[in-house]
């Protein structure tokens, strides 16, 4: 079984041009996955399907990753010339000051496939790809052409995420209905709010059904006071 | 209205009385066709009820069968998905009047272990009239019978006049239940107005 640098020098050495990064696992299980660019991850797909060494004949698992954007808080050390009295004597100073510097990393979805070698006995080989934000530029393509069971975990990630698949042969929900319009499993989901009979609640559920009973009353309050303007 | 006493006396010189009433939901009680449809894990316990070992036939649940319109009863075995309530609620609506609904196992009476998922309905009960609950996940089968058996008491007790009649008899009550539509993030509307209100929680 080839390492996963093994693997990524044997991509660009067979799809010229092929932009391959590792992520790495720092966890013991030392998983290290590749990340494609989406551009490539057709022709990278068919060569991990069909070379001959790797022969990764069988996608295992196909999934979602929603990253949400991320505010990185940074220290920065930032010189700057202050004016200072010092022993009665007006003077400007260099001074070193530690500024915290926000910005806001964008995030990304992300769709990840486990593959194995059936005819080799060797896998799993992780590859992932990234879409470019989570609104409107949520297009992958679709490895369903390369291997076939991609189709419905393809359909479930777009259904649970939001991943569009272009060139996917029958792209629709899968779990949920036509007409709904969220993505249940993305980080930013709001669940309908129906906690309004909890008859064993605790922790969470009990403050959502908290909260849903103030949100009732107050409802109810505002409705007498219109009835009291009318 | 004859005895008790007097009837068992009548019955022992050959003379069988009874009463329209009583002979009416002798017949309801005894003929209790349930739908054949299952939807999750309780579903395996109610095929085992209908077999040899268990034998719900025993109760004059004798067939199970495949099309709603030949049904009397509705066994909601299982786990009802938002995907999956508008077509149970049609199914009940395709029934033909009497008919009876037990909702089977934790997931039917009230989401169960999925209560708090966002895809699955907190109780059939909010759409269509219940007759009998049971609990456990799943229930076992003499918990099924056992809520036939309860189906039955619940028949044989009903007048069929006056303010409590049954449904079926009651030209003012509605027979038929609207079916919630799947709209863009739930289920609209979420529970169906007079089948269910909510309950006072008392802490």
């Amino acid at each position: 079984m080839k390492t996963v640098e093994e693997t990524k020098a044997a991509i660009e050495a067979a799809v010229p041009g092929a932009r391959v990064e590792i992520v790495s696992n720092p966890s013991v299980s030392a998983q290290h996955s590749l990340l494609i660019a989406p551009g490539d991850a057709l022709a990278v797909a068919k060569f991990l399907h069909d070379d001959a060494e790797l022969a990764l004949d069988f996608l295992s698992n196909a999934t979602g990753v929603d990253w949400p954007d991320k505010e990185i808080a940074e220290k920065v050390k930032v010189t700057r010339t202050v004016v200072k009295t010092v022993e009665g004597v007006e003077q400007s100073v260099e001074e070193t000051v530690e500024e915290t510097r926000k910005r806001i990393e964008p995030g990304y979805l992300e769709a990840v496939y486990h593959l194995y070698s059936v005819a080799k006995k060797q896998g799993p080989v992780v590859i992932r790809l990234r879409t470019v934000n989570r609104s409107d530029q949520v297009e992958l393509p679709s490895l369903t052409a390369v291997w076939r069971s991609a189709e419905f975990q393809e359909r479930e990630i777009f259904d649970l995420y939001g991943i569009v698949f272009t060139g996917h042969p029958d792209l629709r929900r899968l779990l949920m209905w036509d007409g709904f319009k969220d993505h249940p499993m993305r980080r930013d989901y709001v669940e309908p709010d129906d906690f309004e009979y909890e008859p064993t609640a605790h922790d969470e559920v009990l403050a959502r059904a908290v909260a849903h009973r103030n949100r009732d009353q107050r409802s109810e309050v505002r409705v007498q006071e219109d009835g009291a303007t009318l | 209205m004859v005895e008790e006493a007097l009837k068992i006396e009548l019955g022992k010189q050959g003379v069988f009385v009874t009463t329209i009433e009583e002979l009416y939901n002798w017949g309801r009680r005894n003929s209790v066709w349930p739908m054949q449809f299952g939807l999750a894990c309780c579903a395996i316990e109610m095929i085992a009820t209908t077999m040899a070992r268990y034998d719900l036939a025993r109760f004059g649940a004798e067939v199970f069968r495949p099309s709603p319109r030949q049904a009397d009863m509705m066994i909601i075995s299982g786990t009802v998905t938002k995907k999956m309530a508008p077509q149970v609620v049609r199914l009940y609506n395709q029934m033909a009047e009497p008919k009876y609904v037990i909702a089977m196992g934790a997931c039917a009476i009230s989401g169960g272990p999925f209560k708090q998922g966002y895809n699955v309905l907190k109780g059939i009960d909010r759409y269509i009239p219940v007759d009998v609950h049971i609990p456990g996940c799943p229930p076992r089968p003499e918990a099924l019978i056992e809520a036939f058996m309860m189906l039955q008491k619940k028949i044989s007790g009903q007048h069929l006049t006056g303010a409590d009649r049954p449904r079926h008899l009651d030209a003012a009550q509605q027979g038929e239940f609207p079916v919630p539509v799947q709209g863009a993030h739930d289920l609209e509307p979420t529970s169906n107005k007079g089948v269910w209100t909510v309950p006072v929680v008392i802490q």
